[in-house]
């Protein structure tokens, strides 16, 4: 008997990053491969310089590799132009920010109901709202990033982000310009969505704690994987298994 | 410790150090500076040379020291022997003719002009070929010659050598008048010049006993008693040695009264769209400033921290913002300045009147005062709500924005900044009342498309929730905190109602011109039929085909001696009908009420009142001074004074163009005095020509005037006037744009940083595009139409209650104005964001 084993949700091959800079050229991923499953909640870790968020930018379409190739979610992101990843992006993935990136002049509300404004979606709104309420902020809709505390506009940037039920849910240091106790609020808020909707998380943290707390750590050095062990949940899985 | 503000000296202090970061973001903020002070500068720098020139030329552009002009006789031999004493006095005669080319048998009205051989007493007549002046004009082989301008050469298709028929001889053309000296002065005309000496003007028998002549006696005072104060001397001597001689008299310090106004009036209008295009640049100081202040919310904050009181930090940054307002206005003086010698290099060759170019520091000084005004007025509010605002909150104000007002020190310094402002420009008009007005209109017009900018907001964020996402976006854009509509809406709301009013006001103008008046206006008009040439015209004109409608009256010209037993000269009327009793004026009898004369008090007389002198005079008369009904008006025709009751009052219709009179006295009044008579004509073009021949065959001495080609000459003048105020209105909606451009630029940093967002979401380019065009054409469209209306309103009320005359709603004209400022505003907002669509979205979200 055979089983079916589906194709990763996100594979990179012989990634190869390397960027012009004064000094000369930059090599910030240096022939990178990873492959990461459906559903996975994947902790990126790493000293600074390591190439996380470089990572974290190409698997959002957002920064093109110098070589190499990355496949998300069954489409070749080569391929794409830059109105194809944008597409692609609305569909299939959703980011959170470490600071944040809100649009200043647009509500709370209006913030979250934007990726599904452009989706198209007659029920933008409703769903902004209900998602807000699902992060805790029923009562901020209506104010303005500026009005809203550290913590509130990076629960509004993770309604944002998982509003539209993305497939991937890429977040890059969500609680580094956080404190602690809000840092894991968002944390445990970011899981749960995780958990509920199925949804493929890749995180990106300098907190080993953190980072363990996924089903597998992935260790950058140098643009290059230096390591991978699994998380605290794969070892739960197990152990329950 | 003390709460006192440090000195001013460590402001001053400050605000260097603060300098020395260089003025990035200061672009628009002086462009704005510039560009208005440049106007004003320029406006005031070249009526100075117009005005000045007309001063300085005043012998010259008068003919002499001084001018005696008088109507219908020449001066008595009492009269020339008292000026004469001592001085060179040069007598010309003018009038109206018609003169006709021998070969070509082509016919126009010509302003005949005869001279002595004095003539020129200043200045000189520049001749092609050259040659002695009194030569051109002598008689030679029994014909006498004449001068005449290129205009009439071109009108008749003839050359020198040439013979023409003017009344009853022929004169032949011996050289071209490239200039005459006193050209100037002799005010609107209707032809080109001929020249005449005395004697074959006297030969020409065109003046008779009651044709419309001008005399004048021009007179050069002895050397060293031509200083001003000499001449107003003389002056009055003659007024009290000869009072009743009935002459206009006119000395070279205002040598052309008219031009003179008319230039000054010109440039009044001009400084105040110039004084506009201020105002409007104003919001682009006030953005501007904003702006520099945004970028110096950190600095605010540490100098709060660390101790600076509010008042502090206002002088610091004042400081900066004049010494920037300083540079602004002093390239402004620069170009304004230089304006009158790029007018002398371009077009002084053009100029129908002598300019005196130089640099005249009076005109630089006001507008760099209303230039460092309009920057001090538009930068105190961000300057005090900076200050006012707390170390915290100035972090917050784009989507906060701080709700609490400037103190009230700062309110009152800019309010009284405005006022000085609007209080420079009314009192230094010398129409005090159109400037005051058109201040009101243009601050009516900033207050309403502050309102505006206001409900437009108001109605976006109040929008219904569309289903395109690009359209709710647009309408997100435009009422969010820190957005440009306010801006927008004023700068270029402002440029555009100032244009809408001009185009409106030019296109009514010209409406009449072109469209009514030649629909409603006779083919011709003919000034000074004998009484025994009446049957003779009439049966040529009925002779003639086409003719629809032939109306006469009897002309003559009067001067008003007395109101109410009133001397004219003591009488002080209402301004708008002054006129009346300068010179003389049209008068006629009739026994029935005229056409287009509507009774508002008394009765006509009717025929049965055959002895009683009455007088009707018009509404407008009556109230402007004062006249009631059985009130005497004495008024002097031909050397004899004829007093008559007035007996009724009337309004009438001028816009037909008929022929109709403001004093109309009943036939026993004007009984035996002898007169000339008034016809208009009605009838096919295709006969005019024709017609004109033929009359002015048989009866050289009747002036022809035909109104198409009267009208072709109005049309001229009106013409390069509105060039004149449309380039100056243009000044405006250039500052208009570069404010809009500014506040465009002010906000691309956010728009890049937006438009990064919007496709990490998702957005593709052509959806963010679309956005942006949907926010700029609303942005653009609802501003023009605010314009439109305003300028609607503004150019309906001088039309309608200024100028008296019928409204034309002009839809083209709109329409072109809409569409225009539409595209304008969605062109220059996506060269502003064209970065923003193609930023990088990887630098961007690195870099915040």
């Amino acid at each position: 008997m055979f089983f079916h084993v589906p194709d990763p949700i996100i594979r990179l091959s012989d990634l190869k990053l390397t960027l012009p800079s004064v000094a000369g050229e930059v090599n910030i991923l240096r022939g990178l491969s990873l492959d990461i499953e459906e559903g996975e909640a994947v902790g990126l870790v790493g000293p600074s310089g390591s190439g996380k968020s470089t990572l974290l930018m190409v698997l959002a379409g957002l920064e093109k590799p110098s070589s190499g190739s990355v496949q998300v979610a069954g489409q070749d992101m080569g391929t794409m132009n830059e109105d194809g990843l944008a597409l692609f992006r609305r569909d299939h993935v959703g980011i959170v920010f470490q600071s944040f990136h809100l649009v200043p002049t647009m509500t709370a509300l209006e913030n979250v109901a934007v990726p599904m404004e452009l989706a198209g979606r007659a029920d933008a709104f409703q769903r902004a709202e209900e998602e807000l309420k699902m992060v805790g902020l029923s009562h901020r809709l209506t104010h303005y990033p500026g009005q809203l505390s550290g913590g509130e506009q990076q629960r509004v940037a993770l309604a944002r982000a998982v509003a539209g039920d993305p497939q991937i849910l890429l977040a890059d240091e969500p609680t580094g310009n956080l404190d602690g106790a809000t840092g894991d609020q968002i944390i445990d808020l970011m899981f749960d969505l995780h958990d509920k909707r199925g949804t493929t998380l890749v995180l990106i943290t300098h907190d080993n704690q953190l980072a363990e707390a996924c089903d597998r750590v992935v260790r950058l050095k140098d643009g290059l994987i230096d390591g991978v062990a699994p998380g605290r949940r794969a070892l739960q899985r197990s152990v329950a298994q | 410790m003390s709460g006192a503000n440090p000195p001013l000296s460590l402001a001053f202090k400050f605000a260097r150090r603060e300098l020395r970061g260089g003025l990035t973001g200061f672009r628009v903020f002086l462009a704005c500076l510039t560009l208005g002070v440049a106007a004003i500068a320029a406006v005031g720098s070249v009526s100075s040379a117009l005005v000045e020139g007309l001063s300085q030329e005043g012998q010259t552009i008068l003919g002499g020291d001084v001018d005696f002009r008088l109507v219908h006789r020449e001066a008595g031999a009492e009269e020339i022997a008292f000026i004469s004493q001592g001085t060179a006095v040069s007598k010309s005669a003018e009038m109206r003719a018609m003169a006709a080319s021998l070969r070509t048998d082509e016919r126009t009205l010509v302003e005949l002009k005869s001279v002595d051989d004095l003539y020129p007493l200043y200045g000189s007549i520049a001749l092609t070929p050259s040659m002695n002046f009194g030569d051109a004009l002598a008689m030679r082989d029994g014909v006498w010659g004449t001068a005449v301008e290129p205009a009439l050469v071109d009108r008749l298709e003839v050359e020198i050598g040439d013979v023409l028929q003017v009344g009853e001889i022929d004169v032949q053309i011996r050289a071209i008048v490239e200039h005459e000296p006193d050209r100037v002065a002799g005010g609107f005309a209707l032809g080109p010049r001929l020249f005449l000496s005395d004697d074959a003007m006297a030969a020409t028998g065109l003046i008779r006993l009651g044709s419309l002549v001008n005399y004048h006696y021009r007179v050069r005072l002895p050397e060293g008693q031509r200083l001003n104060a000499d001449v107003a001397a003389w002056v009055a001597s003659v007024r009290e040695n000869l009072p009743d001689a009935g002459w206009r008299i006119q000395d070279r310090s205002d040598s052309a009264p008219g031009v003179r106004r008319f230039v000054e009036r010109v440039a009044l209008f001009l400084t105040l769209v110039g004084l506009t295009a201020l105002v409007v640049g104003g919001v682009g100081v006030g953005n501007a400033v904003n702006s520099y202040l945004d970028t110096k919310r950190d600095v605010i904050a540490t100098f709060k921290c660390i101790g600076a009181p509010g008042g502090f930090i206002f002088n610091v940054y004042l400081i900066q913002v004049m010494a920037l307002a300083i540079v602004g206005v002093v390239l402004g003086l620069v170009l304004g300045g230089i304006t009158p010698f790029v007018v002398q290099w371009a077009i002084e060759d053009m100029l129908p009147i002598p300019a005196r170019f130089a640099l005249y520091p009076a005109p630089l000084v006001l507008a760099a005062g209303y230039g460092l005004l309009a920057a001090l007025a538009f930068a105190i509010w961000p300057l005090a709500r900076a200050r006012e605002i707390s170390a915290t909150g100035l972090f917050r104000d784009l989507v906060a924005p701080a709700r609490a007002l400037p103190r009230k020190r700062y309110i009152v310094s800019m309010v009284l900044a405005l006022f000085l402002l609007a209080g420079l420009a009314i009192g230094l008009a010398d129409r005090m009342d159109f400037a005051f007005w058109f201040i009101v209109g243009a601050l009516a017009s900033f207050v309403g498309l502050r309102f505006t900018a206001m409900g437009l907001m108001a109605l976006a964020r109040r929008a219904p929730r569309f289903k395109s996402p690009e359209l709710r976006l647009a309408l997100s854009n435009l009422h969010r905190p820190g957005s440009a509509t306010a801006s927008v809406v004023l700068s270029l709301g402002l440029g555009l109602t100032l244009l809408v009013t001009i185009s409106l006001i030019d296109g009514n103008l010209s409406e009449q011109i072109n469209g009514e008046l030649p629909d409603r206006a006779p083919s011709f008009f003919f000034v000074d039929i004998g009484p025994d040439q009446v049957d003779g015209f009439e049966s040529i004109v009925h002779e003639a085909g086409g003719v629809r409608e032939l109306n006469r009256v009897p002309m003559l010209r009067g001067r008003v001696m007395s109101v109410g037993g009133v001397d004219a000269k003591d009488i002080k009327p209402a301004a708008d009908v002054a006129w009346m009793l300068q010179g003389d004026r049209g008068i006629t009898y009739a026994a029935d009420l005229p056409a287009g004369s509507e009774l508002v008090q008394g009765d006509w007389w009717g025929p049965e009142n055959e002895t009683g002198s009455l007088i009707s005079i018009t509404e407008e008369m009556a109230r402007g001074f004062d006249i009631a009904l059985g009130d005497e008006i004495t008024v002097n025709v031909l050397g004899r004074n004829i007093s008559a009751t007035v007996a009724n009052t009337r309004n009438v219709d001028w816009g037909n163009v008929g022929i109709n009179f403001i004093f109309v006295f009943s036939p026993a009044a004007l009984q035996g005095a002898p007169h000339t008579n008034l016809a208009t004509l009605v009838m096919d073009e295709a006969g005019e020509l024709d017609l004109q021949r033929a009359v002015s065959k048989a009866y050289p001495n009747i002036t022809i005037v035909r109104v198409k080609e009267a009208l072709e000459a109005v049309n001229k003048l009106l013409e390069d006037f509105a060039m004149a105020v449309r380039a100056t209105s243009v000044v405006t909606l250039a500052s208009g744009i570069i404010v809009l451009a500014g506040a465009m630029a002010a906000g691309h940093r956010r728009r890049v940083y937006d438009a990064v967002v919007l496709k990490v979401l998702g957005a593709t380019r052509a959806k963010i595009l679309k956005a942006y065009v949907w926010e700029y054409a609303l942005l653009g469209l609802g501003t023009a139409l605010v314009a439109a209306f305003a300028g609607t309103v503004s150019a309906w009320l001088v039309v309608t209650q200024v100028m008296e005359a019928p409204w034309a709603f002009l839809p083209a004209t709109l329409s072109v104005t809409i569409v225009s400022a539409t595209v304008v505003t969605v062109a220059l907002g996506l060269v502003g964001t064209w970065n923003a669509l193609s930023a990088k979205a990887a630098l961007v979200l690195r870099a915040q």
